[in-house]
């Protein structure tokens, strides 16, 4: 699916993302918080680093094993009376969930909140069959009510000041002048979505984990939504990526036991539900259908793919909080489902390395994304070989390869490198201002529009070298 | 320099000096400290002829049959130094983790990897490699150091720096905050996207003029040119300097 905001250049997006002085202010506070929880948490958890060692060899033992894992939950999902469906693309995992809705004669979904979802763009499918999606998760509720997308993986309001929270509830909740309080507005949702859970036909979540043991589906929340969503509804339907299942229930403890910490900072999430198939004799809740969708939509192919390792994702967002790019830009300017460096990843697996030809290169490289991540995924490697390819298959504009393959020229001829020093210092002649650059045309001008630029020394130290007493 | 100490035992007695693009071209008086000081510290210094860069913009481009070239020259110009000290973590890094990786399977594969092992950041090659930490300050202070992102997270090296600056006499230093944010420099990445880029920079400053620093200290040429370039495009009075024009 296309999603509109890739046609503008990724450079003018994030000109216009570092313009708005609402959103600076937004990502700056909530950045700033996260990293200072995360570190807390982690310093009061002297633990924490084997076990994120062991939370990376548990991911890479399952891929490396990922068709049996999947059995294994298929079948004891089965077991427990749940129905599996497996789904090779966007548009199939789309047609799992409608039929279904179809089927029950559902008219209105909740949603706990779900990376999965956003990723097959579901509540416009839902929306088109004439099943109204609500998404119950405070963040997904108010960016729905904005008709936007989220711009982070696990704060997807992220980007919205509370002042703006309190004008969108009084103008689309028709409850004017409500005041810019948290606690206010939160219990304004809160009524709103009382009601549609206890109305809705079908309830559709993602999951963090699902244990191939037991058959059992993890969802990690802090707001109870996860659980209102998975037994109050008549139907059940959980939509996850295959790299989501771990073999055995002493995996999800070390996985538990960092993904809170990573993401909010809180040694545990409030609410950690295990979800195991519908609802059986003699119970007094749950659904009467349980349908739990396996998405490869490109995943499977990465196994044996440069982007390997970033089937160990946890989705925590903690990668997004230390970027320096992500919390001056936000979420949005990315332009896909998946913002951050992470998501810059996720994109080029499911959109092809094309898709990325931009955001690769949206990254200093300054590495705080691997040291933040739980399982320690490199990043920065994996966006070095997304340029690699970018430039392999010709996707990289001409005039960039003519330059990089002639300065590699330079620099295997010394004699041609310091040739380039002495034309470099003629050209540069007219711009130099008291020893320095401040304005030089066209390329170079995207350097000295903020920043002076130091000119090439009279003699460079390698001709000075001999005179060094 | 009051260090009058003898050298660790077994220190290198003897290095090659890989000046790095940046520092040849542009900051060549970081190389001339660096040289004055090894010597007085009783180092010999040589210049292996016909260095360009590391190749780290071309392997951070993705192009790496290009970077391949070049770290294969570099390699050869390097591979009977007993030690190289590198001016800046970012080439060091890519000495260090690159070369390795890139001259797998070659004939210059065990060179590169003996290179590598014999390679230093010029700060972690006082501390660890001569086990030399006491210096003068040759600037006035208070100084702020910024970790530079390969430096740090790439070669594990925020200790050897602080070290350096704790045990500085004639000024004192003090924390930044964020010292170990990226300066948003990234090489490409400053041309590519200079608005962030920038914008990332600003947040550096920010932090560096809360400091209450007048000087900031790096061991890498890129965050020098970027943090510089935008101290002195806004005219302050903050400076921006290279570890080795500090000692003394």
């Amino acid at each position: 699916m296309t999603e509109p905001i890739v046609g503008t250049p990724l450079r003018q997006r994030a000109a216009q993302a570092l313009g708005d002085r609402f959103l600076h202010e937004a990502l700056d506070i909530a950045t700033t918080k996260f990293i200072t929880l995360r570190r807390e948490a982690f310093d009061d958890f002297p633990e924490g680093e084997r076990l994120r060692d062991r939370a990376r060899a548990i991911k890479e033992a399952t891929l490396q094993r990922l068709d049996e894992h999947l059995e294994t939950l298929v079948a004891n999902v089965e077991r427990l009376g749940g129905h599996v469906h497996f789904a090779t693309t966007a548009e199939e995992a789309r047609e799992v969930v409608l039929d279904i809705a179809r089927r029950t004669g559902a008219r209105m979904a909740v949603k706990s909140k779900s990376m999965a979802t956003e990723e097959i763009h579901l509540n416009d499918a839902l929306e088109a069959i004439g099943v109204t999606p609500v998404e119950t998760d405070l963040g997904e509720y108010i960016i729905q009510l904005a008709h936007e997308r989220p711009s982070h993986i696990i704060a997807p309001a992220i980007h919205k000041t509370k002042g703006q929270v309190a004008e969108l509830f009084s103008r689309e909740l028709k409850r004017p002048g409500l005041p810019a309080d948290p606690e206010v507005l939160t219990k304004i949702a809160r009524e709103e979505l009382r009601e549609k859970f206890l109305t809705a036909d079908l309830g559709i979540t993602g999951a963090n984990f699902a244990v191939a043991e037991t058959g059992t589906v993890v969802l990690v929340t802090n707001e109870g939504n996860g659980r209102m969503a998975t037994s109050l509804p008549r139907v059940h339907v959980a939509v996850m990526g295959v790299e989501k299942v771990i073999p055995s229930m002493t995996d999800l403890a070390v996985f538990l036991a960092i993904l809170a910490k990573s993401a909010t900072g809180q040694k545990l999430s409030v609410y950690t539900t295990l979800v195991q198939g519908p609802r059986r004799p003699g119970e007094l809740e749950g659904p009467e259908e349980f349908h739990l969708v396996l998405l490869d939509n490109g995943r499977i192919a990465q196994i044996a793919g440069t982007l390997r390792e970033s089937l160990y994702c946890l989705r925590c967002g903690a990668c997004l909080n230390v970027c320096p790019v992500y919390r001056q830009i936000g979420g949005h300017a990315y332009g896909y489902t998946y913002p951050g460096p992470i998501g810059i990843l996720l994109t080029a697996m499911l959109n092809g390395p094309g898709s990325v030809k931009e955001l690769a290169h949206a990254s200093s490289l300054c590495g705080a994304c691997v040291d933040a991540c739980p399982v320690r995924i490199d990043i920065p490697r994996m966006l070095i070989e997304l340029r690699r390819q970018v430039d392999e298959e010709h996707i990289a504009p001409w005039t960039e390869r003519v330059v990089f393959k002639t300065f590699a020229r330079v620099l295997v001829h010394p004699a041609l490198y310091r040739l380039g020093a002495r034309i470099g210092r003629v050209l540069q002649r007219p711009f130099i201002r008291e020893g320095r650059i401040r304005a030089l045309p066209s390329f170079f001008g995207q350097w000295t529009k903020t920043r002076d630029l130091p000119p090439v020394a009279a003699r460079t130290f390698q001709e000075r070298w001999r005179d060094i007493p | 320099m009051s260090e009058t100490a003898v050298p660790r035992a077994g220190a290198p007695r003897r290095v090659a000096l890989m000046i790095t693009c940046l520092a040849d071209m542009f900051y060549p008086e970081v190389g001339e400290r660096i040289v004055r000081l090894l010597r007085r510290l009783g180092v010999e210094v040589t210049l292996p002829a016909g260095q360009t860069c590391c190749g780290l913009p071309l392997f951070n481009s993705g192009y790496h049959d290009e970077a391949t070239a070049v770290a294969r020259r570099t390699v050869q110009i390097f591979r009977d130094a007993e030690a190289v000290v590198v001016p800046s973590g970012s080439c060091a890094w890519m000495v260090k983790h690159e070369y390795p990786g890139l001259l797998r399977g070659t004939v210059e594969a065990s060179d590169a990897e003996r290179v590598a092992g014999r390679t230093w950041e010029f700060a972690q090659f006082l501390v660890r490699g001569l086990g030399r930490t006491a210096f003068e300050s040759d600037v006035d202070g208070p100084l702020a150091y910024h970790d530079s992102c390969h430096l740090l997270r790439g070669l594990h090296e925020g200790e050897s720096p602080r070290v350096l600056l704790r045990d500085l006499k004639g000024t004192s230093v003090v924390p930044l905050p964020g010292s170990d944010e990226c300066c948003g420099f990234g090489g490409s990445f400053s041309v590519r996207l200079p608005e962030v880029s920038t914008s990332i920079l600003e947040r550096k400053l920010a932090n560096l003029e809360a400091s209450g620093a007048r000087c900031l200290v790096a061991c890498d040429a890129g965050c020098l040119m970027q943090i510089r370039g935008g101290l002195l495009r806004r005219g302050s009075a903050l400076r921006a300097l290279h570890l080795a024009e500090v000692l003394k």
